[in-house]
């Protein structure tokens, strides 16, 4: 059993699994369950201003993605930050540390954007002896339209403001958590780190409407029928998550940034691979929304096996270790060519490698009457969208060596070369074409 | 109840109204909506999919289950129903297992098909159950067309000629229309008069009048040549009116299987069909697993199939061999009847055993008596009275590759034609595209 230890920006935790600031802690209850079943640390779900707490609606909060077999892809929520009374919270907080002391608990704060908001809760906090906070900067609905959440998260200047206050008011590691209804997910971390961030946490929940019901013609999750956009997570969003959080961790300003992960975080594979990607550790609520608190045990598993296949003794070894392999397109190899191959003894026969690439594709399979299926190596691009539509998984790509000639170009494999160089490409110092006049 | 089931002779009432009725139940019942959206969901929606090339009848598989998973059951159903009308029918009888089943690609990779049989009922029960008759009929034309059977074969042609505006007018030779549906099909597999509710379905279509007990070249009834001189045009679907003699001693005392199923899919109460203690059925088809499963369920101590070939060789699939074998039937197997000897308090049935050769199957010296109170015969069915003016082959209506006959403006399908199995499915292929035939023909003149 590897040692799955982490250490999040002076937070331990048993392991790099943390529940998000989301409905699954939003009480003592439901914190003290996900402790027991094994999760290293949680973000308690959001507190806001003393006084009177926010009303949720009474309906649906909730609008699904199904994949096959009803499995949930993603869910939308419209549930807003915690309707109990800070008090409350805060009494519960206290509790469940003193009796959890080895367990990460991150408290998620959204007041109002001055100054004064910040300077009476922090105390608050800091009082229930809660290993940090974090900010709240990415909640897409109700609160924003309020100045807070992702209002904050969608101005840099703010999220600067607002976390150098909370730096300057307390001793607790402060991790800003972002919004990715946003066009360029840099600038905001840039920011945050500026205000003295010791982490940013991302992504939060994304823009979405998930469904229009067909017989009312209103949103789903629908309130009486009428329906509002949504914040959108699960599996489905994971794809964006790990683009923004690669693009955080391999940029210039933020390199180094602790990141902690999240977006669609289900398995432990989910999560080695926003840790390779910079993680320090990773935040889940979907997952354990759908199938509750249990499945961290498979994570715990999953990862601790991997290590120890890779021999790796530390989370340390994962996080950000595929970052240098994350460029930017005009680097990648233009002479690197693969071509698909169909292992005919794995092959169901099913053809959906055919309808892909025929209908939408390269035309680069051949189909036999018996219904063999074979790539065309003269007309195959290498696309791998055939290994994605197959569903068993009997289609691999075959690397050319250098010198060996592909069969679709007529050239044979060459060395290392991308579009900066390429002739075709106007900026190049090597273009064949004809610069237009100047 | 006086007897039981070990009550010597041929007896009713061997069980409980309770046993009855549950022996009898649906066999396969229909997916709920849940289990529908689960197996819909397994589909691949394969390019040129396997199972639709299987299926006699061409049904768009891979489309119906996708109309099944995307929540439009009626859809699927008019997918199925558009290539074959008795799609309902078929999704409880065919032999998927060795159809579309049997080419799923699941098959490959899992060994577990996609429940497409089931899936199948799922949507034409769906829409049967709304009392939609999804199809209407085309601009009338002044075409009157005379189909003869009111089975598969004759109901699937009479519901495309009436589609296409024709007048049909279907003679059946029993009390009520259906054919093998309604009479030779095991009842546990379409229980609640599925069979009967299915036709009057199908005839919603209108334009076609059903004559019952009329029967071609019985004096009285009418030859195809009066038919001929009626209508545009003749599809003879009468399927199989007679059964194969086993030509030996004691023969007399055999029933045809087909007579003991058509007289329990008719019975309206169970507990007064008499049946064996001991029950021998001589066969290895459908019909011999279908006889020997109810002889079964109607209570018999015993009932044994004994198929002159090997287990591998009966023509019924390995899914009926099973289903028999859970109903607790006994099989024989390479045991070729020899005799049926009368014997004091019953009947015996004598075998010998068999080998196959190159020559072919050869009867040993080896033989075995079995006790039997009661006897039935599945060897195959024959065409009984032909109209002799049609050419035969092998004993069938010889036809070409769109129905026609020897005779002018005669079609034929079904069992009574030669080609294809003598399945439900493909007697609804052969009727409907006989009557795609017809109708060009009629249209063309």
């Amino acid at each position: 059993m590897a040692d799955l230890r982490s250490d999040f920006v002076g937070i331990k935790s048993p392991n790099p699994f943390w529940l998000a600031s989301a409905p699954p802690t939003d009480k003592e209850y439901n914190v003290r369950r996900a402790y027991e079943a094994g999760w290293g640390g949680v973000v308690w779900k959001t507190l806001g201003s003393e006084g009177p707490p926010v009303v949720n609606v009474s309906g649906p909060r909730y609008g699904v993605i199904y994949g096959a077999d009803r499995r949930v892809l993603g869910i939308n929520n419209i549930e807003l930050i915690t309707d109990r009374p800070l008090e409350v919270n805060l009494r519960e907080i206290k509790s469940v540390k003193r009796d959890y002391p080895d367990r990460a608990l991150v408290v998620s704060l959204m007041v109002p954007c001055d100054e004064a908001s910040w300077k009476a809760i922090l105390p608050l906090v800091e009082e229930t002896s809660a290993d940090g906070v974090e900010l709240n900067f990415g909640c897409p609905h109700g609160m924003a339209e309020r100045g807070m959440g992702s209002a904050v998260g969608q101005v840099p200047e703010y999220i600067e403001m607002v976390t150098r206050w909370v730096k300057q008011n307390t001793r607790m590691p402060c991790i800003v958590k972002l919004t990715p209804n946003i066009s360029d997910i840099r600038k905001p971390a840039e920011a945050a780190k500026r205000g003295g961030a010791d982490a940013v946490s991302l992504i939060n929940t994304i823009n979405s409407i998930t469904s229009v019901n067909l017989d009312e013609f209103a949103p789903e999750p629908m309130i009486d029928g009428m329906g509002t956009h949504g914040g959108y997570c699960g599996p489905a969003v994971k794809p964006i998550a790990l683009n923004m959080v690669a693009e955080i961790a391999r940029s210039e300003a933020t390199r180094g940034l602790p990141i902690s992960g999240i977006g669609g975080v289900t398995t432990w594979r989910d999560a080695a691979e926003f840790m390779a990607l910079g993680a320090g550790n990773v935040q889940v609520c979907t997952a354990a929304m759908t199938y509750g608190f249990k499945v961290v045990q498979e994570m715990i598993s999953g990862l601790s096996d991997y290590m120890d296949r890779k021999g790796m003794v530390s989370t340390s070894e994962i996080v950000g270790r595929a970052v240098p392999k994350v460029t930017d397109w005009q680097h990648l190899n233009l002479n690197y060519v693969t071509k698909a191959v169909i292992n005919q003894d794995d092959c169901i026969k099913c053809g959906r490698c055919f309808a892909a690439c025929e209908d939408t594709s390269h035309q680069a399979i051949a189909m036999d009457e018996d219904r063999t299926f074979t790539v065309k190596d003269e007309e195959c691009v290498a696309c791998n969208l055939c290994v994605d539509v197959c569903p068993v998984d009997c289609i691999t790509m075959r690397e050319l060596p250098k010198g060996e000639t592909d069969p679709r170009t007529g050239r044979a494999v060459g060395d290392y070369a991308n579009w900066t160089t390429h002739p075709n490409n106007p900026s190049s110092a090597n273009f064949c074409g004809v610069r237009p006049a100047e | 109840m006086t007897n039981s089931q070990l009550t010597p002779g041929v007896v009713p009432g061997r069980l409980s109204p309770q046993e009855y009725s549950a022996n009898f139940v649906d066999v396969a019942p229909r997916l709920s909506a849940h289990e529908a959206s689960v197996a819909a969901d397994r589909c691949y929606f394969c390019h040129d999919a396997p199972c639709m090339t299987a299926c006699p009848t061409s049904i768009d598989i891979p489309l119906f289950i996708r109309q099944i998973a995307t929540g439009t059951p009626e859809a699927a159903a008019k997918t199925i129903l558009g290539q074959n009308i008795l799609g309902g029918m078929c999704a409880r009888v065919c032999p998927t297992e060795t159809l579309c089943e049997g080419d799923c690609v699941r098959m490959e990779s899992e060994g577990k098909p996609v429940e497409i049989g089931a899936l199948q009922r799922f949507a034409t029960d769906t829409l049967m159950a709304a009392g939609r008759h999804p199809f209407t009929r085309a601009a009338r034309t002044d075409k009157s067309v005379a189909v003869v059977g009111a089975g598969p074969a004759g109901l699937a042609a009479a519901h495309r000629l009436a589609m296409k505006g024709h007048e049909v007018t279907i003679y059946d030779a029993r009390l009520k229309p259906g054919g093998l549906n309604e009479f030779g099909i095991a009842s546990y597999k379409a229980p609640e008069n599925f069979a009967s509710a299915e036709v009057e379905w199908l005839l919603q279509i209108g334009g076609i009048t059903v004559v019952q007990n009329w029967q071609v070249g019985r004096v009285g009834d009418g030859t195809v040549t009066d038919l001929l001189a009626e209508y545009d045009a003749v599809f003879l679907g009468m399927g199989l009116s007679g059964v194969n003699a086993l030509n030996l001693p004691g023969e007399e005392l055999a029933t045809p299987a087909t007579d003991f199923i058509a007289e329990l899919r008719q019975s309206d109460d169970l507990a007064t069909l008499p049946i064996g203690r001991k029950v021998v059925v001589i066969g290895g088809g459908m019909t011999a697993v279908d006889a020997a499963v109810q002889a079964k369920l109607l209570g018999a101590e015993t009932s044994t199939i004994v198929y002159r070939r090997s287990q591998g060789e009966m023509p019924a699939s390995e899914h009926e061999q099973d289903h028999a074998l859970g109903c607790n039937v006994r099989l024989i197997c390479n045991a070729a009847p020899v005799a049926i000897h009368a014997v004091e308090g019953g009947l015996e049935v004598e075998f010998a055993r068999t080998e196959t050769t190159g020559a072919g199957l050869r009867k040993l010296d080896d033989t075995f008596r079995l006790k039997a109170d009661q006897v039935f015969t599945a060897i195959g069915q024959t065409l009984g009275a032909t109209p002799e003016e049609l050419k035969l082959a092998g004993g069938k209506i010889a036809v070409d590759g769109a129905g026609r006959t020897s005779l002018a403006r005669v079609w034929a399908g079904g069992d009574c034609a030669v080609g294809g199995e003598d399945l439900t499915v493909t007697a609804v292929a052969e009727g409907r595209d006989a009557a795609e035939d017809i109708h060009q023909f009629l249209m063309g003149e």
